[in-house]
């Protein structure tokens, strides 16, 4: 096996990998474009995702397609009821608040499904079989194409919401003027019921599609949701292709970083370029400075 | 008369103390120090229940000389600020005669001093060699050494002229124990480590570290991990078609394992206590017959498979009762009689302790088994 095949394999596992703090750190940016806030319970809904999907399917025997259709359902109601019960009720709450706020909210949920779940990983059946791949020496499993292809449609909708449609294009002027925004009458409070309801769903989404890969328990949504908030800052907290590359050069240079060099430095990897980039292009790689406006 | 009177009220309540102390003697208290939750709780919950469970039987088929047993344990959440506080809470408060417990070395390395100077027999459930090595007076454990596991798989791989080998290991107490003890040994074994690498707790793929070693001399891979790690890299390495033959640690063997890596797990090797393959063991085996007790009574109570995490529990209450049987409830006569058991087979393996070995076990404490038709056999 020489060099070539080696960096292919690590390439595109990293990108595979990628793709996942993607669709999360899309969730992060969706959120903060909407209420300025950084929602650290991202992360949870991706393990209810996985859970969930899990329970339908192994405890209830539901058809594994409507048992990813129902925990959708469910993770994304966990986030309307969050922001409900945790978010709204806070009137003039800083935005320092409000994450510390969802950083409770993340310890509560995780709470609850050790709970109801216990503390078993599980792990559930891949769509589409287990046999792997062969691209140009190196190999991915078929579930990974379905990662690529749900983020892939994810960021694509996302895309066309937010650019076509009243509701995203409202969103979007919430998150540039909130006062603005609602003074032209938009809602601004059920843009960011929204927000959570569409960040959510993202998140379980996220949670599901690895979950076969990569098995679930109450506490795979803290490491994943710090990879997706990563993401989302070297996107710059963009709700569009900034996060996604930001999420695939994470992945990549992850893979790279603990093949060719050290693989316990693999999450320092991930930290370092968080920290640079907050450092020095505190916009995110891809965004060009803006002034604030008075 | 006030002295008078309260004279014989002291009288009588003495007489009725000695009375209930004559007729109903006080239980026997053994404290345990488990990690029920957080990071180990697939060490302290089953050590726990087990605990439990052994103690409750102990007590129906009428307790140890006529006297009740009773467990005070406590959580300490794999937490070695907790494991403290809650030791100095069963010797002071609770005063109890001997300790069981705690679940992880990082806890119990904590404990060991406060047992040490209160003079309170500890038997821990955790496997580090540092425990008992150099031997402390008070402190025993049940737990195997993670050096003989690694004799096992060497011995193995030295049998069949594998002498490459590529070392991935968690990063946590569990790992990087295993990692120095691989380290250490290899080359009594005549094998070179060409490869080491590590990977996290909560790492969700290993197809870079694996790819790595593929482009490496390994002929064969050790990981040491537990759960869910080793399942990810067993499928990792189905993924990318890696072919040399994949050795995991004993902190896997169980079920869930297999359960989790599905058809990944399927060749796979790994030392292990005897309990996950009990009913296979030979008649003559001394461990058969309190290993399918164990595992029934477990799987009464508790509807789930008995798994050696809870045989370190188990071993140490019977280890205790033992000593209790023999010399009485005083914790210097229970340490006594602990370092004079010898040969007692339990679920971990066959101690003997001495007074220079506290850790009581050799490498026969170990099997190794094959996953073959998502099941165990032994490999012989």
């Amino acid at each position: 096996m020489n060099l070539g095949q080696q960096l292919a394999q690590y390439i595109l596992s990293g990108l595979s990998t990628g793709a996942i703090y993607a669709l999360i750190g899309v969730g992060f940016a969706i959120i903060h474009n909407a209420t300025g806030i950084i929602n650290f319970a991202q992360g949870e809904f991706v393990m209810l995702g996985g859970m969930a999907t899990f329970f339908f399917f192994s405890a209830l025997k539901v058809p594994l397609v409507l048992a990813v259709a129902l925990a959708t359902g469910v993770s994304t109601m966990a986030g309307i009821v969050f922001e409900r019960l945790a978010i709204r009720p806070l009137k003039n709450a800083t935005p320092i608040n409000l994450v510390i706020i969802t950083i409770g909210g993340s310890i509560l949920i995780r709470g609850i499904a050790m709970l109801l779940w216990g503390k078993d990983t599980h792990s559930l059946p891949t769509f589409s079989g287990d046999e792997p791949i062969m691209l140009g020496g190196a190999t991915v499993m078929p579930q990974h194409l379905w990662i690529f292809a749900v983020t892939l449609v994810v960021i694509v909708c996302s895309k066309l919401f937010f650019s076509h449609t009243i509701s995203g294009k409202a969103m979007r002027a919430c998150s540039y003027n909130r006062r603005a925004a609602g003074l032209v009458g938009i809602d601004v409070r059920r843009m960011v019921l929204f927000s959570f309801a569409i960040s959510s769903a993202m998140g379980s989404m996220a949670g599901i599609i690895i979950a076969p890969l990569t098995m679930t328990s109450y506490d795979v949504g803290v490491m994943l949701g710090l990879k997706g908030f990563c993401a989302a800052i070297i996107g710059g907290m963009s709700s569009g292709l900034g996060t996604v590359f930001g999420g695939l050069i994470l992945g990549v240079l992850e893979a790279l970083g603990a093949g060719l060099f050290s693989s316990g430095y693999k999450d320092a990897i991930a930290f370092i370029i968080l920290l640079l980039i907050l450092f020095i292009r505190p916009q995110g790689l891809f965004r060009r400075g803006e002034s604030e406006r008075v | 008369m006030l002295r008078k009177i309260s004279f014989i009220f002291v009288s009588v309540v003495s007489f009725l103390v000695a009375a209930v102390c004559a007729f109903a003697a006080p239980p026997i208290k053994i404290g345990g120090l488990f990690a029920v939750t957080g990071p180990a709780s697939f060490l302290g919950e089953p050590e726990r229940n087990t605990a439990q469970m052994v103690v409750n039987e102990i007590n129906a088929a009428g307790g140890i000389r006529g006297r009740r047993l009773e467990l005070v344990a406590y959580d300490t959440q794999g937490d070695a600020t907790r494991a403290v506080q809650a030791a100095n809470r069963l010797i002071k408060e609770d005063r109890v005669v001997a300790i069981i417990g705690p679940s992880t070395t990082g806890d119990t390395m904590a404990v060991i001093p406060i047992a040490e100077r209160a003079h309170v027999p500890l038997v821990s459930c955790a496997a580090g060699s540092k425990i008992t090595s150099p031997v402390k007076r008070w402190v025993f454990k049940t737990a195997q050494n993670d050096a003989l596991a690694v004799a096992r798989i060497y011995e193995y791989l030295a049998g069949r002229k594998l002498t490459r080998v590529a070392i991935l290991t968690v990063s946590d107490g569990f790992g990087s124990s295993g990692r120095e003890q691989l380290k250490a040994n290899a080359a009594r074994y005549g094998i070179r480590i060409v490869s080491d690498d590590t990977y996290g707790p909560k790492d969700t793929d290993m197809t870079a570290q694996l790819t790595k070693i593929r482009g490496s001399q390994a002929q064969a891979i050790i990981c040491w991990g537990t759960n869910p790690g080793p399942a990810v890299i067993a499928r990792n390495a189905r993924q990318i078609g890696l072919k040399i033959p994949l050795f995991m640690s004993h902190g896997v063997s169980s079920k869930k394992f297999i359960e989790l890596a599905g058809d990944a797990a399927e060749g796979i090797i790994l030392p292990s206590g005897r309990v996950i393959v009990a009913d296979r063991l030979p008649n003559s085996d001394r461990q058969k017959k309190p290993l399918l007790a164990f595992v029934k009574d477990y799987q009464r109570h508790y509807r789930a498979e008995g798994d050696h995490f809870g045989g370190h529990a188990w071993d140490a209450v019977m280890l205790l009762k033992a000593a209790i049987e023999r010399g009485g409830d005083n914790p210097a006569a229970i340490r006594d009689q602990l370092e004079k058991i010898r040969t007692f087979a339990g679920i971990g393996g066959v101690f003997s302790y001495s007074p220079a070995d506290h850790a009581g076990l050799n490498k026969d404490a170990f099997v190794l088994v094959e996953v073959r038709n998502r099941d165990w056999t032994l490999v012989k």
